[in-house]
């Protein structure tokens, strides 16, 4: 049920206003239709008696406020999903960019969601393997997790998060959902032409917006990742892996929105409700009692200037469930994946890891290894200061585990797809060059069984 | 549960929607509406409250997604206070931030909260067996206890006369089998015949009255050794945990919550992550309750108003549990809550204010945030209930912040800091070392420790607080030692200062750390804190002996005491 009015009171920016109108209500979609035939989108983002304050998804150079025509669509955004979706590539607004027609819709859901009851969720503790020693080992990957990669410009954030859309492990059918959101045309065909290489393609959906494409998109973008996401999880049972990138794109496009409708700036001048509103797409990771599929999200943020304190990372960081730290440091040194395993983290390790999930020693090993390294970055501080020669043996040995951790735990190549027994065996390995007694963090047992005995 | 005195004078007048944005929604036609009146909005009938009055005009923050509704659309006034309904059934439930019980909206929607759910908040078709404690004839007045309820193995529900004016002699009184809306008892009053049922409702934002509030004396123990020991809550106190991400508060929480020496524990996860609440809902009922050794879900209540659900249900979410324990406290227990975290709530008052377009404070933040933030902490405390039979009844409120950035210099940790006696600062630098908790010992405080040294002399014996201080001496010097070592290295240190550093690197290890997932580890008593504490101390001063009598740091370090000290931490208590 549609209608139509003729003339807009005001253009100002991205957003209109539209006078005399009745029944409109919040977040319902609006077309214009411009002078020329040309029609352009929109959405309500205030509804008061009379009027109607419409954000453009699209940019409103050539309106003409007399000869432009308002329709209200009389419904809030939907996304048509079905499995036709799949391997097919579309824009912000949903309409393909691979050439070929529509898919044909089997149903039409409200992108926004409604959010997860805590009572119906499934806690996620199933282990995927990524087969990325600094993620499997370290920072274990969880069925159903959302753990951000934390990053900065020019570092290979891609590159990792495309190597985990290949080699990701999990129980049932695996999907792709990728939503770009103001990145470069060249970065957006690198994630596409990875997937057609391994011929992942074919079970994936792309939601393409490149830094030329309408700001506004940026915003409605991930959630209709995340309806066909849902879609694809709840209704079809598959094991789906959202991969969202930039994050950061997304957070300036909702400060634009936000300044633009002169609202009370909060930090850095994003908007007040920045935390709730990222919470509302990060949330919709996760699993269903009682249901075979799964959301697992690796949304990809830049940090500005590489702060951690900056608000997207920092908002990011208290709703998601861990991160994965990209390291300047490491990359300028040749290392990849330049992952920095000290900040980095796995909040839902401990529950996808262990005896029957991984392997026995699993816990003890990470948490050595974290200590460890640690122990060597802190000793080798020491040793810029006094000099190497100053060192005890003990520390000496430190600084030579950190070393080792780096080019054999660490490093891998791209294409390298390691098995979690080889990961953790390599983590031994490299143990060895510590003095026993140091090994403080592993049961006396797992010593015996996996450092010991294979030394026989 | 309806107000009775309020729905006389409820002209049931419509209102109409004028203006709708985000969960704000104003609506004129609404003359004689209260503040903080409960209303159903729009065609879906969404539950919200009116916040502001302007003349007709109502500002009302509407706790569920507003998206799709639109001026025009009706408003219908109910006439009562956002309340809660407290009576036997709480235990055990978890609540959205409006105390809607989640699995019946499960039951009634599916996986997905959809809105303009309504369902009741305590089964009313579940029959109790109620147990009278006083006879017909005998006088009676608010809080005075009537009944039992056996609600769990753990908790005997207390039915206590409702305050208001139900002073009075009871004229009838029931005993066995009945429903959470039926009348148990009538009392005979000034003012005519008054009903008691065995449930009760109370308006969120008012605290519910006591006779005289008390002086907190003594701890509230955790079984978390750096807490007990050198930052120990009160119990009737208030504490906070600001951390940035990643530092542990969630985790500290969930171990308050499991170990606490509470009756009665409330758990609000205000504005965080699913999943954590479900980690809660999966493990509690499997967990066995130290003291008690039933499942521990049978002490607790939970409310959750997760990150993703609307953002006017997390502003009410923290008076909905803060209202519960107070119940609870009403009847004699002690009961603990937690705030997981008070941070979001801070910004969902920041976010309605924006919207209101009130002049912001410091951050955008209102500038009542401190007053709120008092308010809501002041809630807290040891009391001697309402009743004749002067029973106690304790209150201790601890709640999480997160400092944007960890920044602490923040309003809202800042005013939290103001109001809360007891402070646990997380470090990042310690959680990235995998020092857990990572409370940080040098810049944490507790303001109880005097309060209650009658309690730890008398059950610990002197010697307790004096290795707590010394304990704590050792570590300050630590820290000025560090930078001498930096410089010039371990070696470079006298004798002495080499027995600090070793004994600090024991208090740091062997005690401060604590497994969280280590079956023994998870929960040490007070008795074993004081023993630890103890022999490590123990250890320090016999070390400065020998080295006093001219021996050397090597043959202190190779004391078998020491060797020892490491494993005190794994040993079973018996």
């Amino acid at each position: 049920m549609s209608v139509k009015y003729k003339g807009l009171k005001e253009i100002v920016g991205s957003l209109v206003l539209v006078e005399g109108v009745e029944k409109v209500s919040y977040e319902e979609l609006v077309k214009i239709k411009m002078g020329d035939g040309e029609e352009r989108m929109g959405r309500v983002l205030e509804a008061s008696k009379g009027k109607a304050l419409v954000q453009m998804f699209t940019e409103t150079r050539g309106m003409e406020l007399e000869k432009a025509e308002a329709v209200f669509l009389g419904e809030t955004m939907k996304l048509d999903v079905s499995m036709e979706m799949l391997g097919r590539i579309f824009d912000g607004s949903a309409n393909p960019l691979d050439g070929h027609p529509l898919p044909i819709a089997e149903k039409s859901v409200d992108i926004n969601g409604d959010p997860m009851n805590p009572f119906s969720r499934e806690f996620p503790d199933d282990f995927v393997q990524t087969g990325i020693s600094a993620i499997d080992g370290l920072n274990t990957l969880v069925r159903g997790q959302k753990l951000p990669i934390f990053s900065g410009a020019g570092l290979p954030h891609s590159k990792i998060a495309t190597q985990i859309a290949r080699q990701a492990k999990m129980k049932g059918d695996f999907s792709v959902v990728f939503g770009a959101m103001g990145i470069t045309f060249e970065e957006s065909r690198f994630f596409v032409n990875e997937l057609e290489k391994t011929g992942a393609l074919d079970r994936s959906i792309l939601f393409l917006n490149t830094a030329d494409d309408p700001v506004i998109e940026r915003v409605t973008l991930p959630r209709m990742a995340l309806t066909a996401a849902e879609y694809l999880a709840f209704d079809k049972g598959y094991d789906v892996l959202v991969i969202l990138t930039d994050m950061t794109n997304y957070c300036e496009a909702l400060r634009e929105i936000s300044a633009a409708r002169k609202e009370v700036p909060g930090r850095r001048g994003y908007p007040g409700y920045l935390y709730t509103d990222l919470a509302s797409i990060y949330e919709r990771a996760g699993m269903i009692a009682g249901k075979p599929g799964s959301i697992t999200q690796i949304p990809i943020l830049t940090m500005p200037e590489d702060d951690k304190t900056h608000p997207i990372p920092d908002l990011t960081g208290y709703i998601t469930e861990g991160q994965i730290m990209v390291s300047r440091n490491l990359h300028q040194s040749g290392i990849y994946p330049p992952i920095d395993v000290l900040p980095s983290l796995s909040r839902l390790r401990d529950k996808g890891i262990g005896e029957s999930k991984t392997r026995d020693d699993h816990d003890g090993l990470a948490n050595q290894l974290f200590a460890s390294y640690a122990k060597g970055q802190e000793v080798k501080e020491l040793a810029t200061i006094l000099g190497e020669s100053a060192l005890s043996e003990t520390d000496k040995a430190y600084l030579k585990f950190s070393d080792l951790f780096e080019e054999k735990f660490l490093s891998q190549e791209p294409g390298e797809n390691r098995d979690i027994g080889e990961t953790l065996d390599i983590g031994w390995e490299i143990l060895k060059v510590l003095p026993r007694e140091e090994l403080k963090r592993i049961k006396e047992d797992k010593i015996k069984k996996y450092l010991d005995e294979k030394e026989d | 549960m309806k107000n009775k005195t309020k729905d006389k004078n409820n002209e049931k007048s419509e209102g109409v929607i004028i203006k709708v944005s985000g969960p704000l929604v104003v609506a004129e036609n609404m003359e004689g509406a209260t503040i903080y009146e409960v209303v159903k909005v729009g065609n879906e009938g969404l539950s919200g409250e009116v916040i502001e009055m302007r003349g007709g005009e109502a500002s009302i923050q509407v706790y569920e997604e507003t998206s799709g509704v639109g001026p025009g659309e009706p408003v219908i006034r109910t006439g009562r206070q956002l309340s809660v309904t407290l009576g036997p059934g709480l235990l055990g439930a978890i609540y959205d931030g409006i105390q809607r019980p989640l699995d019946s909206i499960a039951e009634k929607t599916g996986d997905f909260i959809t809105r303009g759910v309504e369902v009741p908040a305590l089964d009313e078709e579940k029959k109790w067996k109620f147990e009278p404690v006083v006879e017909e004839g005998e006088e009676v007045s608010p809080g005075k206890i009537i009944g039992e309820v056996k609600e769990t193995e753990t908790i005997t529900h207390k039915i206590m006369v409702p305050p208001g004016n139900f002073s009075g002699r009871i004229v009838s009184i029931k005993s066995g089998e009945m429903k959470v809306t039926d009348v148990v008892a009538e009392i005979k009053t000034e003012s005519g015949k008054k009903e008691v049922r065995m449930s009760q409702s109370w308006p969120i934002r008012s605290p519910r009255p006591t006779t005289a509030k008390l002086l907190p004396a003594k701890p509230l123990v955790t079984g978390q050794r750096v807490i007990d020991t050198f930052f120990p809550v009160a119990k009737g106190g208030a504490a906070s945990v600001p951390g940035p991400f990643g530092s542990g508060k969630t985790v500290i929480q969930h171990q308050l919550a499991k170990w606490s020496d509470a009756d009665v524990i409330v758990f609000i996860g205000c504005g965080e992550r699913g999943n954590e609440m479900t980690e809660v809902l999966q493990e509690f009922p499997e967990l066995e309750d130290p003291r008690t050794g039933n499942p521990l879900m049978e002490r607790t209540v939970l409310i959750a108003n997760t990150s993703n659900m609307p953002v006017a249900a997390r502003e009410a979410s923290v008076y909905t549990g803060i209202t519960i324990a107070e119940y609870f406290r009403d009847m004699g227990l002690d009961v603990a809550l937690m705030a997981d975290s008070t941070s979001r709530w801070a910004e969902a008052l920041r976010e309605m204010s924006a919207r209101l377009e009130e002049m912001p404070g410091e951050e955008g933040y209102p500038a009542y945030l401190g007053s709120r933030i008092a308010a809501f902490y002041e809630r807290a405390g040891i009391v001697e209930c309402l009743g004749s039979d002067k029973r106690k009844g304790s209150l201790t409120v601890i709640g999480a912040v997160s400092p944007p950035g960890g920044d602490l210099s923040e309003p809202v940790t800042q005013n939290t800091l103001r109001t809360t006696k007891v402070f646990w600062s997380l470090d990042d630098e310690l959680a990235n070392a995998r020092h857990f908790p990572a409370i940080d010992w040098l810049n944490s405080y507790s303001l109880y420790t005097e309060d209650m040294a009658e309690f730890l002399d008398k059950n610990l014996g002197a010697d307790f607080r004096k290795n707590r201080v010394e304990a704590m001496r050792i570590l300050s010097k630590e820290a000025e030692l560090e930078e001498i070592v930096r410089l010039v290295g371990f070696e470079a240190l006298s004798d002495t200062d080499k027995l600090i550093m070793e004994t600090a690197k024991i208090i740091r290890e062997d005690f401060l750390m604590q497994n969280a997932f280590d079956d023994v580890d998870t929960f040490t008593s007070l008795k074993k804190q004081a023993m630890m504490i103890g022999e490590i101390m123990g250890f320090y001063r016999e070390g400065k002996k020998m080295l006093s009598e001219g021996m050397e740091i090597k043959e202190v370090f190779a004391m078998d005491k020491k060797q020892k000290l490491s494993q005190l931490k794994f040993k079973k208590e018996s």
